[in-house]
């Protein structure tokens, strides 16, 4: 028997809130399937199993806070033998039956209009959020609409019944999510003994040869200057492998997934770093699909359990609009991460002359206890000769 | 199409992209990178949105010139041949 726990999603989480159980006793689950959503200082999480085999319990409740750590579930991995006795008085909710949604269209002047992640938290609820009244503007349909539908005896607009937890305002999220962001990074700058390089690039290859695969693509499909940073990160760390690790106990285990988590800005206030699986063996149109979908995602409250538990690595780039330089904080329990500035032109000497080139300085900061700047430097010499050919990136 | 319709299609995909944001009070000249907070991602999302309801492609090298309200407006009517 296996005991799901509640994951630590980040050294800045300390307890999360069960919010729904997506699954229910007996069902059985894939490794990698969502079967949870928590509520944490950085919003929602969908949690997914880690392990494949039947949950026999569910021992926490929807609306409870539990430390990181906590048993949420008992899951009976494959090949074992299903408990003797049904669990007696298991403290668990059980699955809230699927309401009967309205069958009959409410003739809408339009298409109702549904939020990317009320869509999403529809399919995977199994309902049909077109269907949902809209609480949202012009009659949106909003994932709390969504969540409303599949509460026990809930219909589209009923009152959320109790034990289930209410999304907390928007300032008192934003002041949660800087509580978390300073208590990481406060851990961070007091234990993480930093060392910090730069290097300039010429980024000029890089934004040809952009523009000239955009021109093929529909906007859709275009790629941005960031999946370029996060794939010559991701392929620089197979050779400086021990970047590319995470503190285990005393010691700094170099990961065999490359997992670059990429600092989003949130709207509001407050940052997230959700990761990019595989970063390494994904090709820039798939990394460019899951960093739009990361970002999307963050900016509505949402995430995925492995991309935030998972990242080995981070990237953050300030640069768009702002500074030329960044120094960033090392996000523990992670060894190193990777500041891109803003592309600039600046006179580049080419063949013993001076020219005009877009450049960008890009920045590394480690942990000394894992790495030595002489490392570090190899590493970053290394993302370099990367962007200078994109296409074989 | 008139340029007052292309208009309120942009300024809602404006709203979709930058939730909480004054849009009444926006200035038609103001760049919307600095007006609206906007990064790569969301003048991405612009665009895609500017393809899908307007059926007008942004081609790289234009994405540039598209940098206050008016200059969505003036681009993409200028590409419908709206006047």
């Amino acid at each position: 028997m296996s005991e799901f726990l509640m994951p630590s999603l980040g050294a800045d989480m300390a307890a999360g809130t069960l919010r729904f159980w997506l699954r229910k006793p007996g069902d059985h689950i894939a490794r990698g399937e969502i079967i949870a959503e928590v509520e944490t200082e950085k919003g929602i999480v969908e949690v997914e199993s880690y392990v494949t085999g039947t949950i026999e319990r569910l021992l926490v409740e929807p609306g409870t806070q539990v430390p990181v750590g906590t048993p949420l579930a008992l899951v009976r991995t494959e090949g074992e033998v299903a408990a003797a006795s049904p669990p007696a008085q298991a403290p668990s909710a059980p699955a809230p039956p699927l309401p009967a949604v309205t069958t009959t269209p409410l003739v809408p002047p339009r298409r109702p209009r549904v939020s990317p992640l009320a869509r999403r938290r529809a399919k995977a609820l199994g309902i049909e959020a077109e269907q949902l009244a809209g609480t949202g503007p012009d009659g949106a349909v909003t994932v709390d609409d969504v969540e409303r539908a599949v509460l026990p005896g809930g219909a589209p607009t009923t009152r959320k019944p109790s034990g289930v937890p209410s999304p907390s305002s928007p300032a008192e999220r934003v002041a949660a999510m800087r509580r978390a962001i300073g208590a990481a990074m406060a851990r961070s700058k007091r234990e993480i003994p930093h060392y910090y390089l730069r290097t300039t690039v010429d980024f000029g290859p890089a934004l040809a040869w952009l523009e000239q695969a955009n021109e093929k693509r529909p906007v859709v499909e275009r790629l941005l200057p960031a999946v370029l940073f996060v794939r010559a990160v991701a392929l620089a760390l197979r050779e400086v492998p021990e970047l590319n690790a995470r503190w285990a106990g005393d010691e700094p285990r170099p990961n065999e997934h490359i997992n670059v988590g990429f600092a989003i800005t949130l709207r509001g206030g407050g940052l997230v770093a959700p990761a990019l699986l595989d970063a390494d063996r994904e090709s820039l149109d798939v990394l460019m699909r899951a960093f739009a979908r990361v970002v999307e995602d963050a900016r509505a409250g949402l995430q995925r359990s492995s991309q935030m538990a998972e990242g080995t690595i981070t990237v953050t780039s300030l640069g768009e609009r702002g500074v030329e330089t960044v120094f960033p904080i090392i996000y523990p329990p992670q060894v190193a991460v990777v500041g891109v500035g803003r592309v600039v032109e600046r006179p580049w000497v080419v063949d013993g002359r001076v020219v005009v080139r877009p450049v960008v300085d890009i920045t590394l900061a480690g942990d000394h206890r894992a790495t030595d700047g002489h490392r570090g430097g190899l590493f970053l010499a290394k993302v370099g000769q990367l962007l200078a050919h994109p296409e074989a990136l | 199409m008139t340029k007052d319709e292309i208009r309120a299609v942009i300024v809602r995909r404006l709203g979709d992209i930058a939730p909480g944001a004054e849009l009444d009070g926006l200035s038609e000249t103001a760049d919307l990178r600095d007006a609206l907070d906007l990064d790569s991602m969301d003048q991405l999302s612009l665009l895609g949105g500017i393809e899908k309801e307007l059926h007008v492609t942004v081609p790289p090298a234009d994405v540039s010139r598209l940098r206050s309200l008016r200059d969505c407006v003036t681009y993409v009517a200028g590409r419908l041949g709206v006047g």
